[in-house]
């Protein structure tokens, strides 16, 4: 069973199904491809001896003695009815991906501000631009392809800013040189950026986004080393969109839920993307941040090896360690660095949800002496409403942290034994219970 | 008197031991493995109730309890406290007559029961089923947020010179020539003090072990759904009948039995399940499907509300389900406070009030002979 159909949920599928493995794929997206190969048109077909289940929601995950139960909703997540059906694998591998990373500044829960991510998938799934003049901020190579879309849509991309320096690169040439194919790639959106004359500057970001019911204006400013603001470079710009994106937080639930042992808050897997826990096995974005080709290497890797009757082909194991050196390579030319609480104000609100401001957090911490992640939830309620801290888990912990010293783990807030929302009538039902006995 | 007591365990019954105890005059400190107010106290929906307890000593401590929490409320600031009142309703014509009865006994010791006319009862609770069969009111049932109270306690135990020390395990106590607790063992050292207060909850077992005088505390594993958050929906704490049954129960296997309730921030709180699963961390499937179908049983509408989480604990039980409130005679200067199962956020006020008055000696309010450490289902089996 493999659990999400992007780049490494179907190298995985078609890996485990070529080796001679039943295979069932299942994603909460309507058609395969995950959020890499949203609207494109090169976007791997799903194999043919894989049952693909789509609009399908796993919700609940069980550890049982000979293998994995998962519990799935199948159907749009607004539709008066849901199938439900409850399946069991032997081995099961986790493909869940991650989601863009945005950090809290004065103004970030203005209309008009959105994830990088989701300015790309409305660009690519829907030809929709998320504003007239946007800008667009945070750290990392996927700043320039959302740039690259936005402007395909007609929109006007005033500035595209990374918040750290270009010399990054420059102390990882292993990881240069690992990742030849992916520079090409990169130098290419930049070559676009270079044609359409969107400028690209470093150790700069958008600190304040300003408006009345929606962003009209934000304010940038250059960071030192640590990301603290440089007095003085201010700078005020008209803008009716804003682009965030730092970084990538990986969808942890599932693994959590399967016991599977984390390592700097992604999925520890061995050579062969086996889990701590025996019959799970985890690839792509879960596993360390590394794009779209080693999340297939991995998954082609972890295909394999779930199936457990060929051997995994050298090829791939190639691509997984070329790909993670790059990747590595990448996680250290863009760090988030801690400057980036000093931008918030005490009215800055850290959870959306709950409306939760840093002097609420703060508040919590100091009064309730909350010194736990589940007693911060408790007393400051971050993270307790819809989002279940999915955005502002890891930020709340990061703050909470800097403001104790003391120690909150960002993979507590993503214990979620229901992982995703089930109806409570959907949770009464008598379940269907389909096996796939000796199969992966 | 003993002028230097050291509180083990940052739950809401060591908080409130605390809080009691250096009203009275001790010095405290309050140590724990982890973050205060982070196990079974996490993990509780703040129910302090009279309404699920039969005529006895578990009844006695609750109502002394209930008078005891409004003037700390008022003390301790926002701990969400809410006199919301509870409505125990039976759904078969078999429960209906036992409810009945059983809020007659309650009446005969003080209890405000108050039985609802069929005719009235969707006055109280407009969206409750109606195959009501009986239906008794519980005017003093309460609610709090139990992380907030057990936070606002310690931090009026620091306010009075209190030291709190969070992610400090104790290993042992030390005691002296004289056979008296002398101190406790950290991994820093010692502790010295007068008195220990055993107060770790499911793990009171453990702790009473390494210290030499071991007690049979048990852990009975409680999940509670959470709702998105809704429009009031739910009035009261609402209760089917068979709540009763289930808390003095000795079944290993599952239990439910609903109780449903509104919370101040708007979702709403769907418990309790009552299981014997060691300290096995997992929320089992048909755990959140049983208690699903009792609350929208009760609740027909509830039906369609998307459940945002769910969240599991472990509540801490004697064989005899009694509390174990006391000093143990085998070592003088222990004292246990556990074994309060899912009641211990409602049983805190009056626990921290008592183990104060022993301690320091004074006369105690109620009878604390049923509580008393050395009964055979405590040692017995431990």
């Amino acid at each position: 069973m493999v659990v999400g159909a992007g780049p490494a949920g179907l190298a995985a599928a078609r890996a485990a199904a070529e080796a001679g493995a039943r295979v069932r794929l299942i994603d909460s997206a309507p058609s395969a491809g995950g959020q890499f190969f949203r609207g494109r048109p090169d976007v791997p077909p799903v194999h043919p001896k894989v049952e693909h289940l789509a609009d399908s929601a796993v919700w609940h995950l069980e550890s049982v003695h000979n293998g994995h139960t998962v519990r799935v909703r199948t159907g749009p997540a607004d539709a008066p009815v849901r199938r439900g059906v409850t399946l069991h694998a032997d081995a099961l591998i986790l493909a869940t991906g991650a989601y863009d990373r945005a950090l809290p500044f004065p103004g970030w829960d203005l209309p008009g501000v959105v994830t990088a991510g989701g300015a790309q998938a409305m660009a690519k799934g829907h030809g929709v631009a998320v504003g007239r003049r946007v800008i667009i901020a945070g750290t990392g190579p996927f700043l320039l392809p959302v740039a690259t879309s936005l402007a395909g849509t007609g929109a006007t991309v005033v500035e595209v800013l990374e918040a750290n320096g270009p010399a990054g690169w420059l102390r990882a040439p292993r990881a240069l040189l690992a990742g030849a194919g992916r520079l090409g790639e990169l130098a290419g959106y930049a070559k676009a950026l270079a044609a359409q004359r969107i400028p690209y500057r470093t150790r700069r970001t958008v600190i304040a986004a300003h408006g009345t019911g929606r962003v009209e204006a934000v304010t940038t400013a250059a960071l030192d080393n640590g990301w603290r603001i440089r007095p003085g470079t201010e700078r005020r710009i008209a803008v009716d969109a804003v682009c965030v994106g730092y970084g990538f937080t990986p969808q942890l639930e599932l693994a959590v839920a399967a016991g599977c042992r984390l390592r700097d808050g992604f999925v520890e897997v061995d050579a062969a993307q086996a889990t701590s826990t025996p019959g799970v096995f985890a690839a792509g974005e879960l596993t360390g941040i590394g794009g779209a080709k080693l999340a297939a290497a991995e998954g082609t890797v972890a295909g394999t090896a779930a199936a457990a009757s060929v051997e995994v082909p050298r090829a791939a194991l190639r691509a997984v360690r070329q790909g993670r050196i790059f990747a590595d390579g990448l996680a250290a030319a863009h760090p988030i660095q801690d400057g980036w609480r000093t931008w918030l104000t005490d009215d800055t609100l850290v959870c959306r949800c709950e409306e939760v401001t840093l002097a609420g957090l703060c508040d919590a911490l100091d009064r309730h002496r909350a010194l736990g992640v589940r007693t911060l939830k408790l007393t400051s309620r971050v993270g307790l409403g819809p989002c279940q801290g999915r955005v502002c888990g890891r930020n709340a912990a990061e703050l909470a942290a800097g403001h104790t010293g003391g120690h909150y783990d960002p993979a507590d807030t993503a214990r979620r034994p229901i992982a995703a929302p089930v109806r409570l009538g959907e949770l009464a039902e008598e379940e269907t219970v389909e096996e796939m006995n000796g199969q992966a | 008197m003993y002028p230097d007591v050291v509180v083990v365990g940052a739950g809401v019954i060591g908080a409130a031991c605390a809080h009691a105890l250096t009203a009275a005059g001790c010095a405290v400190t309050v140590v724990d493995r982890g973050a205060p107010a982070s196990g079974t106290t996490a993990a509780g929906e703040g129910n302090v109730l009279v309404s699920d307890k039969a005529p006895g000593p578990e009844l006695d401590l609750a109502m002394l309890s209930r008078r005891l929490w409004p003037a700390l409320a008022d003390e301790l600031g926002d701990i969400e406290w809410e006199a919301k009142g509870g409505l125990v309703v039976a759904t078969t014509e078999a429960a209906a007559q036992p409810l009945l009865d059983f809020m007659r006994d309650q009446r005969a010791v003080g209890v405000d029961a108050r039985e609802v006319p069929a005719g009235l009862v969707h006055e109280l609770e407009p969206h409750l089923t109606r195959a009501v069969t009986a239906a008794v009111h519980y005017p003093q049932d309460a609610q709090l947020q139990p992380v907030l109270a057990a936070t606002a306690l310690l931090a009026e135990v620091t306010r009075r010179g209190g030291v709190i020390r969070p992610h400090t395990p104790v290993s042992t106590v030390d005691t002296g020539r004289d056979g008296r607790v002398r101190g406790v063992r950290v991994a820093d050292g010692v502790i010295p003090c007068g008195a220990v207060i055993n107060a770790c909850g499911p793990w009171a077992g453990d702790f009473a072990r390494a210290a030499g005088v071991p007690i049979a505390i048990l852990p009975r594993r409680g999940i509670v759904l959470v709702t998105a958050a809704l429009p009031l929906v739910v009035r009261h704490k609402v209760y089917d009948a068979d709540y009763v049954g289930a808390v003095v129960s000795d079944d290993a296997a599952l239990q439910t039995s609903s109780v449903v309730e509104s919370t101040a921030a708007g979702p709403v709180l769907i418990g309790s399940s009552r299981q014997r699963v060691g300290f096995a961390e997992r929320v089992d499937a048909h755990v959140l499907r049983a208690l699903a179908r009792k609350a929208v049983g009760l609740f027909p509408v509830l039906a369609t509300v998307p459940v945002m989480r769910a969240y599991g604990g472990f509540r801490p039980y004697a064989p005899d389900h009694v509390p174990v409130i006391g000093p143990d005679p085998r070592l003088p200067g222990m004292w246990h406070a556990t074994g309060h199962e899912g009641a211990g956020i409602g049983l805190a006020a009056a626990t921290g009030r008592l183990i104060a008055d022993l301690v320091t000696g004074a006369a105690p309010v109620i009878d604390l002979a049923p509580f008393r450490v050395d009964r055979p289902a405590v040692l017995e089996a431990a």
